[in-house]
């Protein structure tokens, strides 16, 4: 891995956001933030609390959309299409731009329901045969197969936290994503069940392209090949993990990493 | 970097969507079709609801608008040639309208507002004005006089442009001699009721009402914040306190009309007693046992709204007070209650606006009296705006149901104002803590 | 004396008692050494208590006693023994005898009346005068035993506060108490019709006359099942058939999809329309909306149609209680969690397939609580469907048919002329229980529904 020039005009990046600003209302909480996210990678947003990472996580599915004030300037790309354009279709980019939240959110349906719920919406399923082998594959990729395997027809929010955020997660394969987006998806649970989840994401890493928000540096630091900081709704410094945490370029990534704030 | 865990059963491959396929495109559209169409359904149920609302109220301003004017006919009298045989003396007396009556002005007041027609121009009623001016003025019985009447039904639609091609006729001519006149029937709102519709008035009725609102007020409103404070800060935690929660809480979804046989029951029953007949405690149709009885029905309405307002006051005030040594009483009477005050209100004001616009439980308890005179006090028989409205409804003759709109039109401004002045109070005071 | 100018005197008195108390207690402190428990005022509220409360039980109960006593006295006279036996006639001209005697009528119409205006008189002086006296001096007494009660060292706020508490207790007890009231009147009543008719003719026999009763036979007429089926016909199926889409749908556009402006003017538009007065729907119903009903019937070809259906009442409860279902509806759907509607926005999912498959099922619960609270409401409702249903009892599924209420059947049957204990008059009290009983288990229902469903997402 070399330390690549941060922002390649070319395409080939799975997603590119180039001067992104975001504001609800009169309070800017973005400003000007320009990343690349690329297949086979996670990435790591990490920063202090209330530095944007997790709203700028939020426009690269349009998730801020449900936001009446917010408003975003600038270019997201996915796969060289503009996801703000008027020719996207924030459904399907959903769809192919999944995401998992702080809190696990199981529906209070069966745990079978709760992750045959995207690909019936969808209609990526011809049959019911089809349908039973989409949310077995989904729970497996999850690692939650063979602990649900005999009682799909449960309540997901009988499970446990850790179960509860990895069938959020299988909720999201199911839709057969190519990014995807964890918002502190650990920040709710036990260490046990956090080991457990960023297992699950070395084994995700191959088949999508992962985006993680995370207040936890040991975390970004283990699970992430590439690590963007933010401070102040800014993008400090965005480079590949390694070098990030053991030279990191910035004064104020240095003061962070080395917990003088934050 | 971590270690790499082995993986698990490899899973069979998907093969990749293709979002832009045909047929996916087919799908999205049709999906979106239904989000427009679940949108267009929500907007349509509002609407409608609005709508509804908007022609309710438009049909009672189209109906009642002219429920609050009123025409009048001049009619010429020539008391000396008319001869009403009556002595003048009895004129400043009591006994002055049994004597008019006596002497057949009413017969010769119809007779003289009979049109050529046949029919008549002034209301039934019209000799009541005809009297009430003699005995203010006794000279007039000496000469001359032109006296404005209420006129007819007839002849007030005839004027309006409705009715038989005659009468309309009678009363272009009329008004153009300047002998028919119309203008705001300020009778309206100093009369009572009476058989007929030209001379009715809701002053009666809402005298009846203010009357019964001052009753389920002075009960309702001490007794629910007295309960509420404690409910909210003293009851201990037991099944009595339990007991009475889930009364109020039932008594406030208790059909109105279930009040209203309570109220026949306790208030206008007798009760056998110990060999003894006790009761009925209260004379019937009176606007005391309307209160009572409406009081009862507002009371948990009332309860919640103080409890809520009660349990909006943050601990941290009551530590205060509790803290420079203040007892239970004084922190509550003197600091909780004050701060918890405007939800009290806002809360009476809506439970009173119910009472206002209640009608089933007073029908029951005989509050549908036919009211000529206004009430004078707490004990005297009484109806109220709104079972004047319905015991209008009912009446055939066409005049009745400009004057039952006019009343509703009256009623809803009561009601509007109310819960306007409700809303806000509780934009006005409504704190965050 | 009135009872008014009695309670007048009474308050009165209490404001001298606490006056004098607290004037006592300022002096108190003038000269005392030592600094006093209780504050001038409360030594005041202690006396102003003792002067006012033992006089206003008193004034309670006595006028509560005192026609009884009047009568008894009047029938000791000896006018009273041409009186005739018969309780309903006997007490007629009891109270022609009252009206005259309190000035509130002129004259009496029957002879033995007139002969009994001036026992009546004279009984409701004594009772009048002596219940006054008493009051007044249960006034003074309690006064001055509090006053002389009251010294630098007594803890007259301890009392004023435990006395006050007392009153709480009592004023959260009325609820207790209107609830026991409302079951105890209709549940005696209820037996006394009960005894003239046997209950399985009332709840199970389906023929409905109250005008034509035969008295040796009652039952045969008395047959609620048309009743139970027009309430639940027009209450729980015609209303609730306009009012659960319309009421769940404004819920959802003002939730999930209008502008916060919208929604701000749309709200309280539609809390006005629960504010207008049933007696008001009543009339539009009869006046506007029954004719074009029956207009509507003529049309489809059934020229006999009524001009008292079902469904122009039906409608009109069915408008009115649309506020409602949205109200509870907006509170179910907003207690769900903004991360389900998150999770399902975030895989794609649009607003419609948001709302309809995680956001409703997820606030099922709430929302069929809501719809059995306004069943429970328009079963109860009663002006529009005395003013706009018929009396005719029919069992029938036609909506342009005429169906009757229970509630409109208690308001005919108690509005007639017709005396009190007759299985008539007391045939709306047994309605009225089953009124009371069924909305009673509804809103039990519902409360409980409301209740877990609220702990599911605490």
């Amino acid at each position: 891995m070399t330390d690549a020039t941060p922002f390649p005009t070319g395409t080939g990046h799975k997603m590119s956001a180039r001067g992104v600003s975001v504001s609800y209302g009169d309070k800017q909480a973005i400003r000007d933030v320009s990343i690349d996210v690329d297949m086979d990678h996670v990435t790591a947003f990490i920063g202090p609390s209330g530095c944007g990472k997790s709203t700028f996580l939020r426009t690269l599915n349009r998730m801020n959309d449900t936001i009446a004030s917010a408003r975003v300037t600038g270019e997201i790309t996915l796969d060289g299409e503009d996801i703000y354009s008027s020719a996207m279709d924030v459904v399907q980019l959903r769809a192919r731009v999944g995401m998992v939240f702080q809190k696990p959110n199981p529906f209070p349906k069966s745990i079978y329901e709760n992750v045959a719920y995207g690909p019936r919406i969808h209609g990526l399923a011809a049959s019911k045969g089809a349908l039973d082998g989409i949310v077995e594959q989904s729970l497996r990729r999850a690692g939650l197969w063979d602990e649900v395997k005999d009682r799909l027809s449960d309540s997901g929010t009988a499970l446990s936290g850790g179960q509860q955020q990895r069938l959020c997660i299988a909720r999201a394969i199911a839709v057969d994503p190519e990014v995807i987006l964890m918002d502190e998806p650990c920040s709710a649970l036990d260490p046990i069940a956090t080991a457990k989840i960023e297992e699950l994401i070395h084994e995700l890493k191959g088949r999508y392209a992962i985006v993680i928000v995370t207040h936890n540096m040991q975390q970004a630091a283990r699970v992430s090949q590439k690590t963007a900081f933010f401070h102040l709704g800014q993008l400090v410094e965005y480079g590949d993990t390694d070098n990030i945490f053991t030279a990191p370029k910035q004064e104020r990534t240095k003061d962070y990493i080395t917990g003088r704030y934050g | 970097m971590s270690k790499r865990v082995a993986s698990p059963a490899p899973a069979p491959e998907r093969t990749p969507t293709d979002w832009k396929s045909a047929a996916m495109q087919k799908r999205i559209r049709r999906r979106y079709a239904r989000e427009r169409r679940f949108k267009l359904f929500g907007m349509m149920a509002v609407i409608l609801s609005a709508a509804f609302l908007a022609f309710l109220i438009a049909t009672m301003m189209a109906n009642g608008a002219r429920g609050f004017t009123r025409s009048e006919v001049a009619l010429h009298f020539d008391f000396p040639k008319l001869g009403i045989e009556i002595d003048r003396s009895h004129l400043k007396t009591p006994g002055a309208d049994l004597a008019l009556a006596g002497a057949g002005l009413q017969d010769k007041v119809e007779t003289l507002a009979t049109s050529p027609a046949g029919y008549s121009l002034a209301s039934n009623s019209a000799w009541v004005t005809v009297r009430d001016r003699i005995k203010a003025h006794p000279a007039i019985l000496d000469g001359k006089a032109t006296i404005w009447v209420p006129a007819s039904t007839e002849l007030e639609m005839g004027s309006r442009g409705e009715g038989p091609a005659n009468v309309q006729a009678d009363a272009r001519k009329l008004s153009q001699a300047g002998q028919l006149r119309t203008g705001f029937n300020w009778g309206f709102f100093s009369a009572s009721n009476s058989n007929d519709p030209v001379a009715v008035g809701i002053w009666g009725a809402l005298k009846g009402s203010l009357l019964t609102m001052l009753v389920t007020f002075l009960i309702a409103f001490p007794v629910g914040v007295l309960s509420a404070i404690y409910l909210e800060e003293y009851a201990p935690k037991n099944r009595w306190t339990d007991l009475i929660e889930v009364s109020i809480n039932n008594l406030a979804a208790v059909p109105s009309i279930i009040f209203g046989l309570l109220g026949l029951a306790v208030f206008l029953g007798s009760w056998q007693i110990g060999g003894h007949t006790f009761g009925p405690l209260f004379p019937r149709s009176a606007a005391i046992v309307g209160g009572l009885t409406l009081a009862l029905m507002i009371m948990p309405v009332i309860v919640i709204a103080s409890r809520n307002a009660i349990k909006g006051v943050p601990p941290s005030i009551r530590d205060a007070a509790l803290g420079i040594g203040a007892s239970r009483i004084q922190v509550v009477f003197h600091h909780v209650l004050p701060l918890a005050m405007p939800g009290i209100l806002t809360g009476t004001i809506i439970g009173m606006a119910r009472a206002l616009g209640e009608t089933a439980p007073l029908l029951l308890i005989g509050m549908r009296a036919f009211i000529v005179t206004p009430p004078s006090g707490f004990t005297d028989p009484a109806t109220v705006l709104p079972v004047q409205i319905f015991l209008w409804s009912d009446e055939v003759s066409r005049g009745f149901v400009e004057k039952t709109s006019a009343a509703i039109l009256v009623l809803l401004v009561f009601l509007l104002a109310m819960n306007g002045l409700a809303i806000y109070l509780r934009n006005k005071f409504e704190t965050r803590w | 004396m009135n009872v008014f100018a009695l309670l007048f005197v009474v308050v009165g008195l209490g404001l001298i008692g606490w006056l004098t108390a607290r004037a006592r207690a300022v002096r108190f402190d003038r000269g005392g050494q030592k600094r006093l428990h209780s504050l001038p005022s409360q030594h005041g509220w202690y006396v102003a208590m003792w002067t006012v409360l033992p006089a206003l039980l008193f004034i309670a109960v006595w006028s509560a006693l005192s026609p009884a006593l009047i009568k008894d006295q009047v029938l000791k006279s000896p006018a009273a023994s041409q009186l005739s036996d018969f309780a309903f006639e006997r007490d007629t001209i009891l109270g022609e005898a009252r009206d005259v005697a309190l000035g509130r009528a002129d004259a009496t119409f029957d002879d033995t009346a007139t002969a009994l205006v001036e026992p009546m008189r004279a009984a409701i002086a004594f009772y009048g005068w002596t219940g006054t006296g008493i009051a007044i001096l249960l006034a003074f007494a309690g006064g001055a035993f509090a006053f002389t009660r009251t010294s630098p060292t007594f803890r007259a706020r301890t009392r004023v506060e435990r006395g006050l508490m007392l009153i709480l207790l009592l004023a959260s007890l009325i609820a207790i108490l209107t609830t026991v009231g409302i079951f105890l009147s209709l549940f005696w009543e209820s037996m006394r019709f009960f005894a003239m008719v046997p209950p399985q003719d009332f709840l199970f026999s389906t023929h409905w006359s109250p005008q034509l009763i035969d008295p040796n036979n009652p039952g045969k007429s008395l047959g609620a099942v048309p009743l139970f089926w027009g309430t639940f016909f027009i209450g729980a199926v015609i209303a609730m058939l306009v009012a659960i889409p319309f009421g769940l749908m404004s819920a959802i556009y003002l939730t999930q999809y209008a502008a916060p402006r919208v929604r701000r003017w749309m709200k309280p538009l539609l809390e006005i329309l629960a504010g207008v007065p049933t007696v008001v729907y009543g009339y539009f119903a009869a006046l506007t909306v029954a004719p074009a009903v029956r207009n509507l019937a003529v049309f489809l070809g059934m020229p006999f149609a009524s001009a008292e259906s079902a469904l122009a009442a039906g409608l009109v409860m069915g408008v009115m209680i649309i506020p409602f279902v949205s109200s509870l509806a907006d509170d179910s759907i907003a207690a769900v969690p903004t991360a389900m509607r998150d999770g399902s926005l975030a895989m794609g999912a649009t607003n419609s397939e948001t709302i309809s498959r995680v956001l409703l099922p997820a606030a099922l619960p709430g929302v069929v609580a809501g719809v059995l609270l306004a069943v429970s409401r328009a079963i109860g409702e009663t002006m529009i469907v005395v003013m706009a249903a018929s009396g005719a009892a029919n069992i029938t599924l036609n909506p342009f048919e005429s169906a009757t209420t229970v509630t409109k059947q208690i308001v005919d049957l108690l509005t007639g002329e017709s005396e009190f204990d007759s299985p008539k008059t007391l045939a709306a009290f047994a309605l009225g229980l089953t009124l009371f009983v069924i909305t009673l288990l509804l809103n039990i229902v519902a409360l409980r529904v409301v209740k877990k469903y609220r702990e599911a997402y605490e």
